[in-house]
């Protein structure tokens, strides 16, 4: 009886760190449409919502409350389960990652050892939420879209992996906690210096992973309506909004971790500086290297046309492919050859 | 706990395998299929194997199955002619499937795959890290047959391609080279129209 009430807290407590995670993350999925939208604004000489509560701020909420009450509408011919199980399918992965995210030295809900090859198997499932909304909708649009999306998904997820490779080989490990301790020193010894080629492969193969302008041919509003979500309404399209809002936060975090050395101040062995900033927490500055992913997801949106479906297989496979099988060897090289600060300590560990 | 767990997924694993041969719909078969991996893996999880666990999530579910889901999805195909035979080709496949069952029950049911001789796991400490293991063993014990398996999946993608590979002439793509090439003077012709000329 001891032992299961020992389980039963363990649960509990873990629960409670889930809601500690996943609160915020609601929180900023809704402040990034706002900032989005402001943003783009701006970049547009306009001014953005302005009008819901002081400067807009309270215009998320409001956009939330609506799309809460509105009729989610099943259209003739749907397959109902899968039409409702879609949008589920789509917010779980986006949600279930964050679990490995470490967010301070100690802060991490589950330090597991696999961490970096959980959070690659799980952002790639999440295609499936897309591929069988547009299947189940029973709609010509969706149809197209969730046939675009299945293969640009699978294409980036290869170049993201052999990015990752890249990244695993210099710190030596799979778990994101001691892939951000590998990189301390200062910031020239982040990954983003050495793998500066992997770095650029790995964010832009996430902003196709997740469905965003430029690589937003699956929603594609000019040419099919609105891709895979064109049938569904209200709470159902907003499940859909949040996963993919989550799955930008979710890369930029892991970008953030991966090659700009997560928690690490940026700081770090600079001999002023350094002490002066000793009290900022690492969780802050991991917040404000995502806010700089952030804002380039929102800058390439305002800034470029949308790809071609082929010039987005052409970029995945010819191009970002051999990059990064490319930059492995040339790693490879500089391991054997202990180039120091990056590699000097890897072939022993 | 760990046997409630247990036997919670292997009961959701062969209603899953179990509906993969029964769906009416080949899309629905497909997404059991994935369920069924999915279970597969959680499963693994218990068994302490999480690198294998993952691996086969980020490999059957998130590539392999997502091309499948896509090709039945594109197919469309309908199931009912292939449903016509079912009673004439019931006891042959009852045969067989009786055939698999005795052959499974004798197998397993002998002694070498008794209880003695498989004990139950001993748990391993919070330290024990299965992807090391494993790539310890994979890249010291076993590295030749790891090699050769290796350069077997590499001739099997050359060959794939290969077979894919054919020349279309009536298809037409672009150069991509010849386009980034391609400056003002070649597309732009400046023309002095006065009035009154003809085009």
């Amino acid at each position: 009886m001891f032992e299961l009430s020992d389980t039963v807290l363990t649960v509990l407590w873990t629960i409670v760190k889930i809601v500690v995670i996943v609160a915020p993350l609601m929180l900023g999925v809704a402040y990034l449409t706002y900032a989005e939208r402001k943003i783009i604004g701006y970049m547009q000489v306009r001014i953005g919502p302005n009008r819901v509560g002081p400067k807009g701020w309270l215009q998320p909420i409001a956009d939330a409350l609506k799309l809460m009450f509105k009729e989610i509408i099943l259209p003739t011919g749907a397959n109902k389960i899968l039409f409702v199980v879609a949008p589920i399918l789509s917010i779980a992965p986006a949600l279930a990652a964050w679990a490995v995210i470490p967010f301070d030295d100690e802060l991490v809900l589950s330090n597991m050892d696999a961490g970096l090859l959980y959070v690659l198997a799980l952002t790639s499932i999440g295609v499936y939420g897309v591929i069988i909304a547009g299947w189940a909708s029973n709609s010509k649009y969706a149809f197209l879209g969730a046939m675009r999306s299945a293969a640009q998904v699978v294409s980036y997820e290869i170049a993201m992996g052999f990015a990752l490779v890249g990244v695993l080989m210099a710190a030596g490990s799979l778990n994101l906690g001691d892939i951000v301790r590998a990189q301390e020193g200062n910031f020239l010894t982040w990954y983003w210096l050495p793998l500066l080629p992997l770095f650029v492969v790995y964010f832009l193969s996430g902003v196709a992973e997740t469905n965003r302008a430029p690589f937003d041919v699956a929603e594609g509003e000019s040419e099919i309506v609105a891709g895979f979500h064109v049938e569904y309404s209200g709470m159902t399209f907003a499940i859909f909004f949040l996963a993919e809002y989550a799955n930008m936060i979710l890369i930029a975090a892991l970008s953030s971790i991966l090659f700009l050395g997560g928690w690490l101040s940026p700081f770090q062995g600079i001999p002023v500086l350094d002490p002066m900033t000793a009290w900022v927490p690492g969780l802050f500055w991991l917040l404000m290297k995502m806010s700089i992913f952030l804002f380039l997801f929102l800058w390439f949106r305002a800034t470029f046309p949308r790809y071609r479906y082929d010039q987005i297989m052409r970029l995945g496979w010819k191009v970002f492919l051999p990059v990064t099988i490319f930059w492995l060897f040339v790693e490879g090289v500089a391991i054997y050859a202990e180039l120091g600060p990056w590699f000097s300590g890897v072939l022993g560990a | 706990m760990t046997s409630i767990l247990f036997y919670l997924f292997s009961a959701v694993l062969l209603f899953a395998a179990f509906k993969v041969i029964t769906a009416k719909s080949a899309v629905h078969a497909a997404i059991f299929l994935i369920l069924a991996f999915f279970t597969t893996s959680a499963l693994w999880l218990l068994l302490e194997a999480e690198f294998l666990a993952i691996t086969l999530v980020l490999v059957y579910v998130g590539a392999v199955m997502v091309l499948f889901l896509f090709v039945v999805m594109m197919l469309d195909a309908n199931m009912e002619p292939l449903r016509e035979g079912f009673t004439r080709y019931f006891p042959a496949g009852a045969l067989v499937a009786a055939t698999i069952v005795v052959e499974m029950s004798v197998v397993l049911g002998g002694r070498y795959f008794s209880a003695e001789n498989f004990p139950s796991p001993v748990p391993h400490g919070p330290d024990y890290s299965n992807t090391k293991e494993l790539g310890e063993q994979l890249y010291t014990v076993h590295v030749f047959s790891f090699e050769v398996a290796a350069a077997i999946l590499l001739i099997a993608i050359v060959a794939a391609i290969g077979l894919t590979f054919r020349r279309r002439p009536e298809s037409r793509k672009q150069n991509i080279a010849d386009q980034h090439r391609v400056n003002r003077s070649d597309r732009v012709r400046l023309l002095d129209i006065r009035e009154g000329d003809e085009t």
